[in-house]
């Protein structure tokens, strides 16, 4: 049920540890007390404290969670978040959206790695650039993002869609090294760069080079240029899912697109293709 | 009750539930996407021996279609949701994913899932593509001239069929000058189709026959060649009988539909050797959905 109300948390003093945050979305907070939400635990470190020790707590649980964040320190800003709208205001530490099934979660500047990790579902925006591991799986876990959308408009670090599953990332940026590695499914689009060993041990998926024409590793073999009518679906997707980035407002006309397959040194079928302009 | 000297008879047309589906066939350009919508619904009159019933709704401008591209809306029509599942899949499979440069999508919205890409996707050879885009998915299955799309299902509802009315007019030319006319009236409205070659038939049939093997034959109460050995329902001056079928989504589509061809022929009147109009029933016991004809005029 929607509970139409605006929380705001504002982060007293710039952190010495880590924060987990992991329980403050707006499903969790909503019908709470302040006086409750004020009470909950937060780990710092090895400890325990108080979440009115370390945030100043303003308005009514609901539908919207505002976080003011003062360094990027705070991990797992929405982790598990199913519905609502988580808003972060300054920079996000590691794990944003980990695990999140819903909703949306936007970014003002800058987050850590493993953003919408093994995410299933959730739109998460950053604003600023993004660390490693977007999409991605838990060290030792073998389920990436599964879902959803990660749209970065600043760049993105190594390993972007790490073991995906199903899902979108669109970075407007550069995209670091491995882009895609181990992916068994969706897409990783890229406006910028994409970095060295892009779709490294990829079975499945596709990697979106719209930019400069990428490199491809030589276990991706050359299927040359085609028009790819899928293009345009996707074209027309992000101009009615996320209108307000750069990849909502494409206007290509020709949907040529040269296309690698690969990665042939583990049997793969995954494809990296670039969509330059015509 | 007279129309422009057309008499209406104080009866009704007597028509089915079904199950149908609606899907979108695009091309390169809207000559081809004609071409495999038109072998799709190819030999697909009459449930009795086609399997479905199936046409062309109307043509589709680029910004209509989910790519852009010039298509086609085709609705198809069956007695069971299984069978129209069989009639679609190979219709798609041998006359859609064959044409050049096209692509299939759904055309409804709601409604059980009904396999179009799903099981088509097969034809890749391990080698077909799954694409997830804003919660739909979508095969690309490699073919010789690049990449064939097909949603992966499209959906089926409940729909009607056996819409009709029948032209008795002086002759032939007259009978069939007045059913292009009801015809032209009636194409690219929405929700309809007329399955028929040109959307007429000249076969009406009854239920039953004297050959224990067939369930229907020959409507011989309107074949004028009988006028004198049965019990006929034509009069003097009435020389051709021209039946038109409607299938629809819904009851309001089917109506609208029907006044659209009647007023038409009506237009014609009299003095363009129109002498009355009539309707298929079976009494009423068969089918749900009535249609009167001067209810429809009124």
């Amino acid at each position: 049920m929607n509970a139409p109300g605006h929380l705001e948390l504002r982060q007293r003093a710039a952190a010495t540890l880590r924060l987990d945050l992991s329980g403050l979305i707006p499903e969790a907070l909503a019908g709470k007390a302040r006086s409750d939400i004020e009470r909950i635990a937060l780990a710092v470190g090895r400890r325990q404290v108080a979440l009115a020790e370390l945030f100043d707590v303003r308005g009514e649980p609901g539908d919207t969670l505002v976080i003011h964040t003062l360094d990027d320190r705070c991990d797992r800003i929405g982790a598990g978040m199913s519905r609502g709208l988580l808003r972060v205001e300054g920079p996000a530490g590691a794990y944003v959206g980990l695990g999140a099934t819903g909703g949306r979660v936007s970014v003002s500047a800058d987050c850590g790695p493993y953003c919408g990790a093994a995410s299933s579902g959730a739109l998460i925006e950053v604003e600023g650039h993004c660390g490693d591991f977007i999409g991605g799986a838990l060290p030792g876990e073998h389920a990436g993002m599964n879902g959803g959308t990660v749209w970065v408009r600043g760049s993105a670090g190594d390993r972007a869609g790490d073991h995906m599953r199903r899902g979108l990332i669109l970075v407007e940026g550069d995209c670091g090294d491995f882009a895609a590695s181990r992916m068994g499914g969706g897409t990783v689009a890229v406006l910028g760069r994409v970095g060295a060993h892009a779709g490294y041990a990829m079975r499945r998926g596709t990697i979106l080079a719209l930019g400069p024409r990428p490199q491809p590793a030589p276990t991706f073999q050359d299927c040359g240029t085609h028009r790819l009518g899928f293009l345009v679906l996707l074209q027309r997707a992000w101009a009615r899912t996320v209108p307000a980035s750069k990849f909502g407002r494409l206007t290509r006309a020709d949907a040529r697109a040269a296309r690698w397959v690969g990665d042939a040194g583990f049997g793969g079928q995954g494809e990296l293709l670039h969509w330059g302009e015509s | 009750m007279i129309v422009n000297g057309v008499a209406i008879d104080d009866t009704f047309a007597e028509a089915f539930g079904m199950k149908a589906t609606r899907i979108v066939v695009t091309a390169r350009n809207l000559e081809w996407a004609r071409n495999a919508a038109a072998a799709a619904t190819g030999f697909a009159t009459s449930v009795i021996g086609c399997g479905c019933e199936a046409g062309i709704e109307r043509e589709l401008a680029p910004h209509e279609t989910p790519d852009g591209r010039p298509g086609v809306s085709v609705l198809l029509f069956a007695v069971s949701t299984k069978e129209l599942a069989k009639q679609l899949e190979r219709r798609v499979g041998q006359c859609i994913l064959t044409s050049p440069s096209s692509a299939v999508y759904a055309g409804l919205d709601d409604g059980e899932k009904l396999p179009l890409g799903k099981q088509l996707r097969y034809f890749g050879d391990g080698h077909q593509v799954s694409k997830l885009i804003d919660g739909r998915r979508y095969w690309r299955v490699p073919v010789m001239d690049g990449e064939f799309i097909a949603e992966e299902a499209t959906r089926v509802t409940k729909a009607i069929g056996g819409g009709n009315f029948l032209i008795l007019a002086a002759g032939q030319d007259e009978a069939l000058r007045a059913a292009e006319a009801a015809i032209a009236a009636m194409r690219g409205l929405s929700g309809v189709v007329m399955p028929f070659p040109g959307g007429v038939v000249r076969s009406g049939s009854k239920v039953g026959s004297k050959y224990k093997a067939l369930s229907a034959s020959t409507n011989h109460a309107f074949c004028p060649t009988l006028r004198g050995v049965v019990d006929t329902a034509l009069d003097a001056g009435v020389d051709c009988v021209l039946e038109i079928v409607i299938d629809g989504l819904t009851d309001g589509e089917i109506r609208g539909a029907m006044r659209a061809g009647l007023q038409a022929v009506c237009r014609l009147g009299a003095a363009a050797g129109v002498r009355r109009i009539s309707a298929g029933n079976y009494g009423g016991k068969l089918g749900p959905f009535h249609y009167r004809l001067r209810e429809l005029l009124g």
